[in-house]
């Protein structure tokens, strides 16, 4: 689609509350401080004002969705405004009768999470016995004749069996299977030294999701996106901040994207008190990291500056304490050493930690 | 995918997780699947309207034959390989 500043899609994580509690959950870590505040009517509004700005897709995500009584109600309002909708589901709870409604509802496709291709690894990452629904809800999805997409994020602990998870997904004959190595912000940053991998586990991944993509080519679309950690230029985050994407929390605010909230000195609008339209376009919080205006040289000319953005806001302030920084996953920045040291430990197996920590509710 | 586009007889239908319908603010069609879009010129969206399981590669070339005036042969190029870059995207498939 075209660069010019265009909403394309709206983000609804209707709530931060998820049955699960997988170790590199990208909600952020005060889940409490963002409790459900909006209504059915107030999201209702919501799509309505997106569609007006020009939203095409309707991510539904969460937490996890399905805990909104409302879903199908809220699903039905998304078809009625012609957008593409997306759950963003992990599965559980859900029967086969409700997953019928969703789709009578309207709803345009289903994206259900793995966290591994064996049951009790998969259990174990998500922090709840999980894995046997997850495949029932894949097969209910495909019986229903809903498009399927399995998403599996990707770190140290399961990369060495992305073969098996390839093969877990042709069986269930999804129709795009995204592999996505973790981002290492919020949960997964706590998490980070056990889950980054090390560079040949990369490589290794890499190539049997590419020869999996040429195979599966017009059958299965296979992503697989690598970590920024090791691709030594920022990822394009969100596109560019304030560009495609608006995301709404489950409390209300409008946010470029699933963290902002988390950043320091950023006054975000609630659509219980500003139309979308007015946010997107006047915020002093979206226009913040918009164009180049704000960038640290040398991103202000760098060539690539059109190309990634600058790279993660968030990133850059999580690890480095400056929301304006240079992202340092970029090889040019001074703070990259953050991003080298990381990986260099990641090589030593006697630096990796055996716990986990899980997602929780910190009060 | 190569070897289906040597028969014009072949029946092409979009794909259950595409969407086809109007941009209101640029006017054009755009062609929605899970999380992306392509943003579709007038002869892209020409074509995919026609993507309905019922109508042929080949009659899929001559009504667009007719409808931008141009010459069958001419536009024939531009149709399979169009046809083909949807078909390896899991955007198109065949009617059986």
């Amino acid at each position: 689609m075209s660069s010019e500043q265009r909403l394309y899609t709206l983000i609804a994580e209707l709530t931060y509350l998820c049955p699960l509690r997988c170790v590199y959950c990208s909600n952020p870590t005060n889940l409490a401080a963002h409790p459900d505040r909006l209504s059915t009517a107030d999201w209702l509004r919501v799509f309505q004002q997106a569609a007006e700005l020009g939203a095409l897709q309707l991510n539904l995500s969460g937490g996890e969705p399905l805990l909104r009584r409302d879903l199908a109600e809220l699903v039905a309002g998304a078809h009625a405004l012609d957008f593409y909708s997306n759950l963003i589901t992990s599965g559980v709870p859900l029967t086969r009768e409700r997953l019928a409604s969703l789709k009578e509802a309207g709803l345009s496709s289903v994206q259900v999470s793995i966290q591994d291709s064996v049951a009790s690894e998969s259990d174990r990452i998500a922090g709840r016995e999980s894995f046997q629904q997850k495949l029932e809800v894949a097969r209910w999805v495909k019986e229903l004749d809903l498009p399927l997409t399995l998403n599996v994020v990707l770190h140290r602990q399961n990369l060495g069996r992305i073969a098996e998870i390839i093969a877990l997904a042709e069986n269930l004959q999804v129709d795009r299977l995204e592999l996505a190595n973790a981002q290492y912000m919020a949960w997964a940053l706590e998490n980070r030294s056990a889950l980054l991998p090390t560079q040949a586990q990369l490589d290794a991944a890499r190539e049997i999701a590419r020869a999996a993509k040429e195979r599966l080519k017009g059958k299965m679309e296979v992503l697989f996106v690598l970590p920024d950690y090791y691709s030594d230029r920022p990822k394009a985050c969100m596109g560019g901040w304030g560009r495609h994407y608006l995301l709404i929390s489950p409390d209300g605010l409008a946010l470029p994207c699933h963290l902002a909230h988390t950043l320091p000195g950023l006054s975000f609008d609630n659509v219980q008190e500003r139309s979308l339209a007015d946010i997107w376009q006047n915020s002093t919080a979206f226009a913040a990291f918009r164009g180049e205006a704000w960038m640290p040289e040398p991103c202000k000319s760098c060539e690539r500056r059109a190309v990634d953005f600058g790279g993660c806001r968030c990133q850059a302030y999580h690890l480095t304490g400056e929301a304006s920084a240079i992202d340092p996953a970029c090889s040019l920045s001074p703070k990259h050493g953050l991003i080298t040291e990381a990986r260099a430990q990641a090589q030593q197996s006697s630096l990796i930690p055996l716990g986990l920590r899980y997602r929780e509710i910190r009060r | 995918m190569t070897e289906l586009a040597l028969s014009l007889d072949l029946k092409p239908k979009l794909a259950p997780k595409t969407k086809l319908r109007l941009d209101p603010k640029t006017g054009k069609y755009v062609l929605l699947y899970p999380e992306k879009g392509l943003l579709l010129n007038p002869t892209g969206a020409a074509i995919l309207k026609l993507c309905d399981g019922e109508h042929s590669l080949s009659a899929i070339v001559a009504t667009l034959a007719v409808e931008f005036r141009s010459e069958p042969l001419a536009l024939q190029g531009e149709v399979l390989a169009f046809v083909l870059a949807l078909f390896d995207r899991g955007l198109l498939r065949v009617a059986p």
